[in-house]
């Protein structure tokens, strides 16, 4: 992954005294509320209802296990013992203050950790594949240039105060698992007929109120141009995107009010005057960054483990958990470990700060001391041997951290809701709770299959509710907490919004509607297809039906 | 509100005229974009030096044929949250190579000194003799600089490898 | 949210609420002057006079650096107790309703 040299170790440092700096003006009065928000947002602090919260950058999801045990030491030292890993593969601590969150930032620098732009209106967390460097299918490691992307966007001077957040998603795989088309630029990279590399750019994707799949505004970049290309789309973005009004600033309502083609001719056009400036990336400094994501030296391992073979034949729940869990590996013999942080009855995405410190020991162990943040607020190991899998397997279950429900029902992507948000309509966490409490039988999970539910405690949809297979959005209504389904999204390569199926239940009954969209799905499932697949083929109206029928 | 000049408080010679006002006899004087379109002729017959002051939504492209008439260009800034003056400053100073004063007015905080110095701006107006004084050590705080911008830092793109270039001499 | 006029309703009584500046924790404003952590401390306020309560004390907190954003919300008593009318107050005044992991340390 990638090593801080000097420069990158200054400038963390140097920011971090900054803000201490401006912490300090602010505690001192010299700057006002409104004047010090957008500096503590460049920098993760948010007031939450209870308390402020920091959201720290893992840029694209890449965790060394020493700064996993920075995580832990500041989730023990200077929180209520347990982080919140997020969406875009950052991690929020809850329980901060504001007068302690300089030395947060100074401590997370000794690590080459940080907080810069994690929020405000300005270009955010890069993300991309949790599984880039040891997935099978991939064309080349998406974080290369998701690494080369942060490095331009950070405390970029002209793109400081955008109309609003800003957020780019990198694939390197046609199996997108960046969710990159809803984002506000995709970046896919794939090789073309002549055998280059380039990528396919995409603009004006996002959730939230007005949720939109973006459009595809250049079909093949060359790889030496993506930053001067972006610059383009963020000059276009800067000067054009709407002010006015918050709620329709983002870029996609401009790509939209302007259309895709006029939005692409606008950027084509900016982009002739700068692509061969300095934002050409030197070969040199490609290469050095690159050099950061050659393979490790994996090990010459057969593909075939008869002790793992073993195991699973003898041990039901090692196999089920084997079963859904672990992923094929780009080198024989090896795999990807899936982390669940879906333990029934906890909140999805949270890890103590003994989980942490345990996982962290476990990736020097078992996995070249490498850890990902998924954006389904997992966490990965992505290199281990399958013949350490069951040890693996069995210190991870002693640490509650071995639920077999990877891309199961229970897998929720869940935003904090109004537990803990101050932008929240309804709690999202105790739904999750009580849906896993009607689904705690594993055979019953894998007997469904795949099944991606995703919920938001509000239209900001921050858990990503509109390209869940089965999407929960809560909403108030008279004062009390009301959920509305969506059914049939999607966030990957056929990304897709999900649709409102009816009028919203009432909390206590939310549990029992998904387990009634289930019994729809089984009842009608062809060819062991999943429930998304389902949808497709029938439609709607079979659960619909159901669901409202009247006993 | 001090006038910062290449990072020192500097007198400031320059008479904005609003656009109601009258104009005063021999001064130099700073226009909005609207009123040097519609008195442009008698602006440029009358005013030995003119200024020209552009709103958050005023284009650099609404000006650029007439760079030449301009000794000066203020951009306003009408919250530390609107962006815009700083894509319009980097396309006047960098893409047309305007070479007066380009000044930063409106809401200013010296958090956003850095971000000015980098995109162009040579003037600020700041809020309070507290915030000029700490134009310094603002800009200075942050001494690395990623990515290309309008000023004359070197990215690290190229800094990384210009001690190995040496070396390897 | 800031000191903006709040709906009231009728008959109620309301309180005097903000974060602290320092560790963004929930206080509420007492008949002392001060802020406290615990709700059942906050000054109950009749609905004539709150909005003036918010435009003095609240923003002198602010100005002084205390705490950010008061506002005013409304309660009902019951039993010793003071307690937010609206179930999003409650969530902020007690804290999350679920216990994510360890219990919460103070």
């Amino acid at each position: 992954m990638y090593q801080y040299d000097a420069y990158d170790k200054t400038l963390v440092n140097q920011r971090a005294r900054q803000y201490r700096d401006q912490a300090q003006r602010r505690v001192e009065g010299d700057l006002t509320e409104d004047e010090f928000r957008p500096l503590r947002l460049m920098n993760g602090l948010y007031q939450e209802l209870h308390s402020y919260m920091m959201r720290i950058n893992i840029p694209y999801g890449t965790l060394s296990s020493a700064q996993l045990r920075k995580l832990a030491h500041v989730a023990r030292t200077y929180d209520r013992g347990y982080g919140h890993f997020t969406t875009r593969q950052n991690i929020q601590f809850n329980w901060v203050s504001l007068e302690q969150s300089p030395d947060i930032l100074a401590e997370l620098a000794t690590v080459e950790m940080h907080a810069i732009q994690s929020s405000g209106n300005c270009i955010r967390n890069v993300t991309a594949d949790a599984f880039a460097g040891a997935a099978a299918d991939e064309v080349e490691d998406s974080r290369i240039w998701a690494e080369i992307i942060r490095q331009w966007s950070t405390l970029h001077p002209e793109f400081a105060f955008l109309p609003r957040k800003f957020k780019i998603a990198a694939t390197g795989s046609a199996n997108d698992r960046a969710a990159i088309r809803v984002h506000d630029i995709g970046v896919a990279l794939y090789r073309n007929a002549e055998g280059e590399t380039g990528f396919q750019v995409v603009v004006g994707g996002g959730q939230g109120r007005t949720p939109m799949i973006a459009k595809t505004i250049r079909e093949f970049l060359p790889t030496r141009h993506l930053l001067s290309y972006l610059e383009a789309i963020l000059r276009v973005y800067n000067q054009f995107g709407r002010r006015d009004n918050k709620y329709k600033a983002r870029i996609k309502i401009l790509v939209h009010e302007i259309g895709a083609q006029p939005f692409a001719e606008a950027v084509e056009q900016e982009w002739e005057q700068i692509k061969d400036s300095a934002l050409l990336l030197p070969r040199n400094e490609e290469t050095r960054i690159k050099s950061f994501f050659a393979p490790p030296q994996f090990e010459n391992l057969s593909p075939e483990v008869p002790a793992f073979d073993a195991k699973r034949s003898t041990d039901a729940a090692f196999a089920a958990w084997a079963r859904v869990n672990v992923v094929a590996h780009k080198a024989a013999g090896y795999c990807i470990v899936i982390i669940s942080l879906k333990a029934p009855e906890r909140a999805p995405g949270d890890a103590t700060d003994t989980q942490m410190d345990a996982i962290a020991d476990l990736a020097d162990h078992f996995s070249l001391g490498e850890i990902r943040v998924t954006q389904e607020q997992n966490l990965v190991l992505p290199h281990v041997k399958l013949a350490h899998l069951y040890g693996l397997w069995q210190a991870l279950a002693h640490h509650e951290l071995a639920t077999a429900n990877a891309g199961m029902a229970t897998d929720f992507v869940s935003c904090p809701g109004l537990d803990f948000c101050t932008l929240a309509s309804a709690r999202s966490i105790p739904v999750a709770q009580r849906i896993g409490r009607q689904l705690d039988n594993i055979q019953r999970l894998h007997e469904i299959g795949e099944l991606r539910i995703k919920i938001s405690g509000c239209v900001n949809a921050c858990g990503h509710h509109h390209v869940g297979h089965i999407g929960i959005l809560g909403v108030e209504k008279q004062g009390e907490e009301f959920y509305q389904i969506t059914l049939g999204g999607d966030p990957g390569t056929e990304a897709a919004i999900g649709k409102i199926i009816g009028p919203a239940f009432a909390g206590d009954k939310v549990a029992g509607a998904v387990e009634n969209l289930i019994e729809t799905y089984l009842a009608q499932r062809a060819n062991g297809e999943r429930l998304i697949d389902t949808y497709r083929r029938i439609g709607t109206q079979p659960f619909k039906e159901n669901l409202y029928a009247t006993a | 509100m001090p006038l910062l000049r290449n990072g020192h408080i500097a007198l400031d010679q320059w008479v904005a005229v609003g656009d109601d006002e009258a104009l005063p006899e021999d001064a130099p004087i700073i226009v909005s974009l609207a009123r040097w379109q519609t008195e442009r002729g008698k602006l440029v017959d009358e005013y030995r030096q003119i200024g020209i002051r552009l709103k958050g939504g005023d284009q650099a492209s609404d000006i650029a044929n007439d760079l030449p008439y301009f000794d000066l260009i203020a951009i306003e800034f009408a919250s530390v949250a609107d962006g815009r003056g700083y894509s319009t400053a980097r396309l006047l100073r960098g893409r047309h190579d305007f070479t007066g004063e380009l000044r930063a007015v409106g809401h200013i905080i010296r958090d956003v000194f850095p971000f000015l110095h980098r995109c162009g701006f040579d003037a600020v107006e700041t809020r309070n003799e507290r915030d000029a004084k700490a134009w310094r050590e603002s800009v200075g705080a942050i001494k690395i600089t990623y990515q290309p911008a309008t000023d004359k830092r070197l990215p690290t793109t190229v800094l990384r490898h210009l001690s190995n270039a040496v070396a390897a001499e | 949210m800031g000191t903006a006029k709040q709906p009231k309703r009728a008959d109620g009584v309301q309180a005097l609420t903000a974060n602290r500046l320092n560790d963004g924790l929930v206080v509420f404003f007492t008949k002392g002057g001060h802020w406290s952590r615990r709700i059942n401390d906050a000054a109950l306020l009749a609905v004539e006079a709150s909005q003036a309560v918010l435009d003095s004390a609240g923003e002198y907190a602010v100005s002084t650096n205390h705490v950010v954003a008061p506002y005013l919300i409304d309660v009902e008593t019951g039993g010793g107790d003071i307690n937010p009318t609206r179930f999003r107050e409650r969530i902020r005044a007690f804290g999350p309703t679920v216990n994510t992991v360890p219990a919460p340390r103070a």
